[in-house]
C-alpha cells in the first residue's frame, strides 16, 4: 500500500507536470499568432503535450532509480520530469538552446539524458527495441537494474513493439514494457485500429505476465508497475502493461480535434488531477491551501526553467556540424 | 603497425580474417559481443563468425530470432549503455525491414543528444552478386547507407583490411557498418577470386578507418573501386603490366570517404575510371566525379569512365547477372577509352 506521504507526494508531481505542460502550450500558442505558423516563435516545432497521462509518469517512475532506464515516445515530457531528468536542461532544449540537454540538436521529441538513462524517439515504437538492449546490457553487466519502454497504444500495431516483446521474453530480460492507451492514434480511435478491448493479452501471447489497468489511478498504476519492476529486478522477466489513460489535449498542439467530437469534453471529465485532488482532501491528507500552494510552487518552478531558457544563448550556426561523428 | 606484411605470414580466408579479429577483440574487452541470425553454432552463414561460438559461447554469441528492427535496436540500446555490439544483418537488402534503426536511431542519436550518447557498435552485413541470388540478396547499396550521416562505412577488398578494419570498428565509438562482399569471403562454396585469401598476421593490428589504399602503383590512368572490384582491377592492372600503367585505389571505406587519396592519384594520371558494384545513379562514382569536379575539373585529360551496376534490379539468370555486373572485361575496356 502506498502511504500517505506518497500520496501527496504523487499529487505533487503530476500537479509540477500538468504546470510543464500548460505553461509550454501557453507560451507555445503566444508567439504564432496572427497567422499560425508551426515553425515560428520561441518554441518551433511539432509539440505533443501529455495532459492526462500524468498518472503513468508518476506511478511507474516512483518504483526506479536513477540507473534504470526509459525509451519514451514523441510524447515525453511526463515521462521525463517524473524519471528525474534537469528541469532546466530539459526547457532548455525545448526552446534549442545552447545549455539544453542536447545543445539544441534534439528538440522535445528528441530528449537524451545518459544521466537519468532517458531517451525517447519520434518514431512510433522503436524505442523498445532499444530498451531491450539497454535491459540486456544491465543483465550482461550483473546489475539489478531495469529498462522500460513506453510506447502509445498505437504503437502496439508496429511491428517494433512485437518483435521486443518476442526478444525480452525469450532472453528473461529486466523490461517493462508499458503501453499508454489514451484511446487516440492521432486521429484514429484505438476501436478503429486495435481489433482487441485487452491489449495485455499480446504480452501473454509472447509468454509475458501482462495487465491491463483501468480507471488512470496513480496508486493502482504504481502498484501494478511495482510488481512489474520487483519482478524484473530480481530476474524474472519482463513485463507488458497496458495502462488506460487519457489525452485531454490534442495529439499535437494546433489539432483542432473535431474528430473528437462529444468525447472530448468526456475525456476532459476524466481530468485524473482534480479526481485525486478531491480525494486526497477529503481523506485529510490535503487541505485547499496546501494544494493550492503545491500548485503556486510548480507554477514558479517552471517559470524558473522557462526563464533559464530564455535567458539562455542560442547554439552557434556553425554547432550544426558538430557531433555527427563522436 | 603498417600494411606491409612478410612474405612469410599465413594465408587466410577473408571470413576467417573478420572472425580472428572479432575473437581478438572478445578477448581482451569483455564488452564485445556478437549477435545476429545463425551467428552461432552456424558460424554465419557467409563465415563470418566462425568458431567464435565454440571459444564464447552462447552468452557472448547470441543467435537471434529473425527480428532485425528487434535485435538491431537491442544492438544500439546495449551500445548506448556503454557495450560494443558486433551485430550482424544477414543480407544488406534485409535493411528495408529495419532502416528505421539503422539510420534514425543508430546513426542519429549521437548528433541528437549534442554527443552526449555514443552508439560504439558494428553493423556487420553481407552484399553482392554474381552467384544468381537475384533481386532481392544480391545489392551493394553502400551508397544508400551513406548518403545518411553518421555511420561510418568500410568495405574491405582482401583479408588483411578485413581483419585490420574490423578490430578498428570495434575500438571506433561511433556505429561502424562493416560490409563484406561475399565473393572476397573466401567460401569453399562460391567461386572466387585467389585474392580472397591472403597473408594475415596473426597480431592484432588496426587499418585506419577512412583512409584508402594504393592497391596497385601506376601513372596512366586512375582506377577507384572498392570491396570485390578491387580484385577485378588488380586482375586487369597485372594484365595491363607493360602496356598501360594502371594506378588502383582500393578505397577500403565509404564513410569517411578518402578524397584525398582520389585527388592526388587523378592529379597525376589525368585519367579515371570508377569501378563499383552499386547501382551507378545518384551514388558514390557521382559523388567521386562530384569530388574532382569540386576541385579542378582540369585535371582530367578525358571524361570519366564509369563501370557500374546499371540502374536496373539484380536478375537471376547468369546470363543477365554478368550482362549487369562490373567485370574485367568491362574495366579493360573503360581503361582503353580513358587511355585512348
Amino acid at each position: 500500500m502506498v502511504d500517505n506521504d506518497t500520496r501527496v507526494d504523487f499529487y505533487r508531481q503530476m500537479v509540477r507536470i500538468r504546470a510543464y505542460e500548460a505553461a509550454l502550450q501557453a507560451n507555445y500558442h503566444a508567439d504564432k499568432t496572427p497567422q499560425w505558423d508551426i515553425g515560428a516563435g520561441l518554441i518551433p516545432g511539432e509539440m505533443h503535450l501529455a495532459a492526462g497521462q500524468e498518472p503513468v509518469a508518476v506511478g511507474l517512475c516512483a518504483n526506479l532509480e536513477k540507473d534504470d532506464a526509459i525509451t519514451g515516445p514523441h510524447r515525453p515530457h511526463h515521462l521525463a520530469l517524473a524519471k528525474g531528468v534537469d528541469i532546466n536542461k530539459m526547457t532548455a532544449e525545448i526552446y534549442g538552446r545552447d545549455t539544453g540537454l542536447c545543445h539544441g540538436k534534439g528538440g522535445h521529441m528528441h530528449l537524451f539524458d545518459p544521466e537519468q538513462h532517458f531517451s525517447c524517439s519520434g518514431i512510433i515504437a522503436e524505442g523498445m527495441p532499444v530498451a531491450v538492449g539497454q535491459a540486456l546490457a544491465f543483465s550482461r553487466k550483473g546489475t539489478d537494474n531495469v529498462a522500460v519502454a513506453v510506447a502509445g497504444e498505437g504503437a502496439a500495431n508496429q511491428g517494433a513493439f512485437h518483435e521486443a516483446l518476442n526478444l525480452a521474453s525469450m532472453w528473461k530480460l529486466p523490461v517493462i514494457f508499458i503501453i499508454e492507451d489514451n484511446d487516440w492514434a492521432i486521429s484514429v480511435a484505438r476501436d478503429s485500429a486495435t481489433p482487441i478491448k485487452d491489449g495485455s493479452l499480446r504480452g501473454t501471447a509472447y509468454g509475458m505476465p501482462s495487465q491491463r489497468v483501468e480507471g488512470n489511478d496513480v496508486e493502482m498504476i504504481y502498484e501494478a508497475c511495482k510488481t512489474a519492476v520487483d519482478r524484473a529486478r530480481a530476474g524474472g522477466g519482463p513485463t507488458l502493461l497496458e495502462i488506460h489513460t487519457v489525452r485531454m489535449w490534442g495529439h499535437f498542439e494546433g489539432d483542432a480535434q473535431a474528430y473528437r467530437g462529444d468525447e472530448l469534453a468526456e475525456a476532459n471529465e476524466r481530468d485524473p488531477i482534480p479526481a485525486y485532488e478531491k480525494r486526497l482532501i477529503s481523506a485529510g491528507l490535503l487541505t485547499d491551501d496546501q494544494a493550492a500552494q503545491i500548485k503556486a510552487e510548480a507554477e514558479a518552478e517552471v517559470q524558473a526553467a522557462i526563464d533559464f531558457a530564455t535567458s539562455s544563448p542560442e547554439p552557434k550556426p556553425s554547432d550544426a556540424y558538430l557531433h555527427v561523428f563522436a | 603497425m603498417t600494411a606491409t606484411v612478410d612474405a612469410g605470414t599465413r594465408r587466410v580466408t577473408t571470413a576467417k580474417a573478420i572472425s580472428e579479429g572479432i575473437a581478438q577483440e572478445m578477448r581482451s574487452n569483455p564488452d564485445v559481443f556478437v549477435m545476429g541470425e545463425d551467428v552461432g553454432p552456424y558460424g554465419g552463414i557467409f563465415g563470418s563468425t566462425g568458431g567464435l561460438y565454440e571459444e564464447f559461447g552462447s552468452t557472448r554469441i547470441i543467435d537471434t530470432p529473425i527480428s532485425e528492427t528487434g535485435f538491431i535496436g537491442a544492438g544500439i540500446g546495449a551500445a548506448v549503455e556503454g557495450l560494443r555490439p558486433v551485430v550482424e544483418l544477414m543480407f544488406v537488402d534485409f535493411f528495408g525491414v529495419c532502416f528505421d534503426q539503422i539510420y534514425n536511431h543508430m546513426a542519429k542519436i549521437h548528433y541528437e543528444s549534442g554527443g552526449n550518447v555514443k552508439v560504439p557498435m558494428v553493423l556487420m552485413t553481407a552484399v553482392g552478386g554474381g552467384y544468381s541470388d537475384a533481386a532481392q540478396h544480391s545489392q551493394c547499396l553502400w551508397a544508400t547507407f551513406a548518403h545518411m550521416p553518421g555511420m561510418k562505412i568500410v568495405v574491405p577488398s582482401n583479408p588483411y583490411d578485413a581483419k585490420g578494419l574490423m578490430i578498428s570498428a570495434i575500438r571506433d565509438d561511433n556505429p561502424v557498418v562493416f560490409m563484406f562482399h561475399k565473393g572476397v569471403m573466401g567460401l569453399p562454396w562460391m567461386a572466387k577470386n585467389p585474392r580472397s585469401i591472403g597473408p594475415v598476421p596473426e597480431e592484432e593490428y588496426t587499418v585506419p578507418i577512412g583512409k584508402a589504399a594504393i592497391a596497385h602503383e601506376g601513372s596512366d590512368v586512375t582506377v577507384v573501386s572498392l570491396s570485390i572490384s578491387v580484385q577485378h582491377c588488380l586482375d586487369v592492372a597485372e594484365e595491363l603490366e607493360g602496356t598501360t600503367s594502371v594506378e588502383v585505389i582500393d578505397l577500403r571505406s565509404v564513410v569517411p570517404l578518402d578524397r584525398e587519396a582520389i585527388l592526388a592519384s587523378v592529379a597525376k594520371t589525368g585519367r579515371l575510371v570508377i569501378v563499383d558494384e552499386d547501382y551507378k545513379s545518384f551514388g558514390l562514382s557521382g559523388e567521386i566525379v562530384a569530388t574532382i569536379a569540386d576541385k579542378d575539373p582540369s585535371m582530367l585529360k578525358k571524361p570519366v569512365e564509369r563501370v557500374c551496376y546499371p540502374d536496373v534490379p539484380v536478375p537471376y539468370a547468369r546470363v543477365l547477372e554478368y550482362e549487369a555486373l562490373p567485370t574485367r572485361d568491362k574495366i579493360k575496356d573503360a581503361i582503353a577509352k580513358v587511355t585512348a
